[in-house]
């Protein structure tokens, strides 16, 4: 989500096979330097996507002696997806930071074979995402400051889950700023 | 893999009655699907001394639009066809034939009803009729989500909500149709303040959540309005119209207003 | 060409039969158009000449001109994924694409289309041409059997003139003064079957196809949103992005801000860049400092 010189990125902490959860402290959300991704979808995909990405943008640090911009790391997600257009992940990413130069928000959405979705609001992605959509389209308004933000982007993941039967068992949120990024633990239901 | 495109729209979707699949053998197996899904969604919400009832008015099969005037809110009861003293409203969202075909019945049986008893059917006592009526077909289902509102014999605004074969519930809100996911945790959230705690009120797990008040008539229609405006902007068969019913002890006031329509 | 990876295809396909449902892929359930038309400044055989040396060349003497148009909306079955995604693509200066079916599909087969085509005309020294690039794209498509589900029209000036063209994802091709395509496209061509002509100015080619396009956004459930247009001239190509915007999102009734403190946070850890250094150690290197020891 974004907000007025920030942006927000949450995600539950359910891990499940289909009905039976397996763990309730799967964090679905990765930073890379500056960059963050959120990653749904097969967890087996998001573990091996994460770590992939990990490689690439810590060999694009060490090439380029700086850490990548999120606009790089989304041509980056795009274009590696789009190779296995045949054979995807199971995985919907998403893109969150600032931009190193002028410190603009940027966000997008990835769907499974690399489709960039460039959004000025907000992203969604996963089993909850009509949900997520629903409440976001209802809460979100833009130019939050950062604490509103972080209430807007919880309350929405909250509710949202809390009506999918597949997610839920809390959240973590980061709200990343220019000067600082804090990550909160929300308390959820546990059902 | 992913969903290729045809060039001709009107094969995606159901929207042929029959099809002839061609098997390996060399018969055709032909089929009827007598359900199809005409979009759109619908919205109760019971107050201290209300009910909203409010649903789109789009009628849509695939991506082609039927109609942009079609309600899927019918008053029930009346002691005539237009339904001008009606107290209960029926609100149905799937499978429009179906939907019409259960205004029809539940609408002559209440009408039977004030006939031999000479008094309106009471909400709760309609609620259980549609139940039954639901279930009496149950092994070929109306394709529905069915809301029935109305106001209870205290002056409570009530709302029941139905599955397609008849399980019900009385709710304080309830989101149906194709967009009704979307709208749902929205409710949970504004009406029924889930999730939300009171600010200071403790650290963690000590935190006070915010105390629930019954919404005021206008916080309703407004929240109504926000969340089909949301539906509408995310999902495709939802928008045109919005009509709103609201159902008070002096009758039914209907309001029509517009969404987007792309 | 793109070397696609299928080191996934078999665990996919195993964990289909499995019951696993495939992922959605963001279709851009469209509405494109693309027409040609003079740009009225054609000279024909009946206008009168000023002077008599025009006689001499009665023929027309500006090539017609091409557009394309496009709504903005993006779906994921019956959810808008994207609002405002952009559906027309850049191949050349003077060489544009609309594209409908699977968004990913028709974003990475332009670009690589367009990549191509500016090497064949670096390589070369000419400009691009319309059918260069009309070929490529069908031998590319074709060659992947309609599993590339890109759905486009082609439009350009080149130095043979001005064309349009279609590309369906199985590889074949058309060539028509007014073309439509994607999920709108019966409603768009119905505007074009009934108010086409030749003659038409930039400003009434660009108002005919805006109302083809809005057709699809009101009458199409895959099509929203707003139009974009590109008109391509000899001279320039001009991309009207968002050219007419009739679905602005309605404002709001109330705002939904909540009081700072509701939701219940459990554990809250907040990283500062200044105080970075107690994570990681950063040494500053001293630039003046002698070479690095390397085996000569």
């Amino acid at each position: 989500m974004v907000g007025k010189d920030c942006v927000a990125i949450a995600c539950d902490l359910r891990l499940g096979m289909q009905a039976l959860t397996i763990s309730n402290n799967f964090p679905k959300v990765f930073q890379y330097g500056d960059v963050f991704l959120g990653l749904t979808g097969l967890a087996t995909d998001v573990n091996t996507v994460s770590d992939l990405f990990r490689y690439k943008t810590n060999m694009y640090r060490l090439r380029e002696e700086r850490s990548i911009a999120p606009r790089t790391m989304a041509n980056l997600v795009s274009s590696s997806l789009y190779e296995r257009r045949f054979g995807p992940y199971f995985v919907s990413p998403v893109v969150a930071g600032l931009d190193p130069k002028t410190s603009k928000p940027f966000i997008c959405g990835f769907d499974s074979i690399g489709c960039i979705d460039f959004a000025k609001d907000f992203i969604v992605s996963g089993t909850a995402s009509d949900q997520l959509f629903g409440i976001c389209e209802g809460l979100w308004e833009a130019d939050l400051e950062p604490d509103d933000l972080f209430e807007t982007i919880s309350q929405a993941l909250l509710n949202a889950t809390d009506r999918d039967a597949l997610s839920g068992w809390g959240a973590h949120v980061y709200i990343i700023e220019k000067d600082k990024v804090t990550k909160r633990l929300l308390k959820g239901r546990q059902d | 893999m992913a969903a290729m495109f045809s060039q001709n729209p009107l094969m995606n979707g159901p929207h042929y009655a029959t099809t002839d699949a061609p098997k390996t053998n060399n018969y055709r197996e032909h089929r009827f699907y007598p359900y199809t899904d005409n979009g759109g969604t619908t919205l109760a919400i019971s107050g201290a001394d209300f009910t909203v009832m409010a649903g789109d008015t789009r009628h849509t099969a695939g991506y082609s639009i039927n109609s942009r005037t079609e309600p899927k809110l019918f008053k029930i009861g009346g002691t005539t066809a237009d339904q001008h003293d009606a107290t209960i409203v029926l609100s149905v969202c799937g499978f429009a034939a179906d939907g019409n075909a259960l205004r029809d019945q539940l609408d002559t049986i209440c009408k039977i009803y004030r006939y031999r008893h000479g008094k309106a059917m009471t909400a709760n006592a309609c609620a259980k009729r549609l139940s039954t009526i639901l279930y009496g077909k149950r092994f070929f289902p109306y394709y529905v989500h069915a809301m029935l509102g109305g106001i209870d014999e205290e002056g409570k605004g009530v709302v029941y909500s139905y599955d397609p074969v008849g399980s019900y519930e009385r709710e304080t809100c309830r989101a149906g149709g194709a967009g009704g996911s979307l709208i749902m945790p929205f409710l949970d959230n504004q009406v029924n303040f889930k999730n939300q705690y009171a600010p200071g009120s403790g650290v963690g797990h000590d935190l006070q959540e915010r105390e629930r008040r019954p919404l005021l008539l206008n916080e309703v229609e407004t929240l109504v309005k926000d969340a089909f405006d949301g539906a509408a902007e995310r999902h495709i068969e939802v928008g045109d119209a919005l009509q709103m019913f609201i159902l008070t002890k002096d009758g039914i006031e209907e309001k029509i207003l517009p969404l987007k329509k792309d | 060409m793109p070397g696609f990876d299928f080191s996934n295809y078999n665990r996919n396909a195993a964990l289909h039969a499995q019951g696993m449902p495939l992922p959605k892929a963001t279709s851009t359930g469209t509405t494109i158009v693309g027409c040609i038309f003079d740009g009225g400044v054609v000279v024909r055989f009946s206008a009168i000449p000023l002077r008599p040396s025009m006689n001499l060349f009665p023929h027309p003497i500006k090539p017609p001109l091409s557009m394309i148009a496009a709504d903005t909306r993006a779906t994921s079955g019956p959810i808008v994924a994207d609002k405002n995604c952009e559906k027309l693509h850049y191949i050349a200066p003077q060489i544009w694409c609309a594209g409908a079916g699977t968004a990913a599909d028709t974003e990475f087969t332009t670009a690589l289309i367009s990549s191509q085509l500016e090497l064949h005309a670096m390589s070369t020294g000419r400009k691009p041409r319309v059918v260069t690039c009309m070929t490529m794209l069908k031998q590319h498509l074709f060659r992947y059997q309609g599993h590339i589900g890109a759905y486009l029209v082609v439009a350009g000036v080149d130095p043979t003139g001005t064309h349009l063209f279609t590309v369906h994802a199985h590889g074949s091709t058309d060539k028509l003064p007014y073309v439509t395509m994607g999920s709108g496209s019966l409603a768009a061509m119905s505007v074009f079957e009934s108010k086409w002509k030749a003659e038409l100015t930039q400003e009434e080619a660009v108002e005919l196809a805006s109302e083809a396009i809005l057709a699809g956004i009101w009458n199409d459930l895959g099509s929203g949103s707003n139009v974009d247009v590109a008109v391509i001239t000899p001279e320039k190509t001009t991309l009207k992005r968002n050219l007419i915007k009739p679905n602005e999102k309605v404002p709001k009734q109330q705002s939904y801000k909540f009081a700072r403190g509701t939701t219940a946070v459990l554990n809250e850890k907040i990283i500062k860049k200044s105080e970075i250094g107690r994570y990681v150690s950063v040494q500053e290197v001293p630039l003046e400092s002698d070479k690095m020891e390397v085996d000569s």
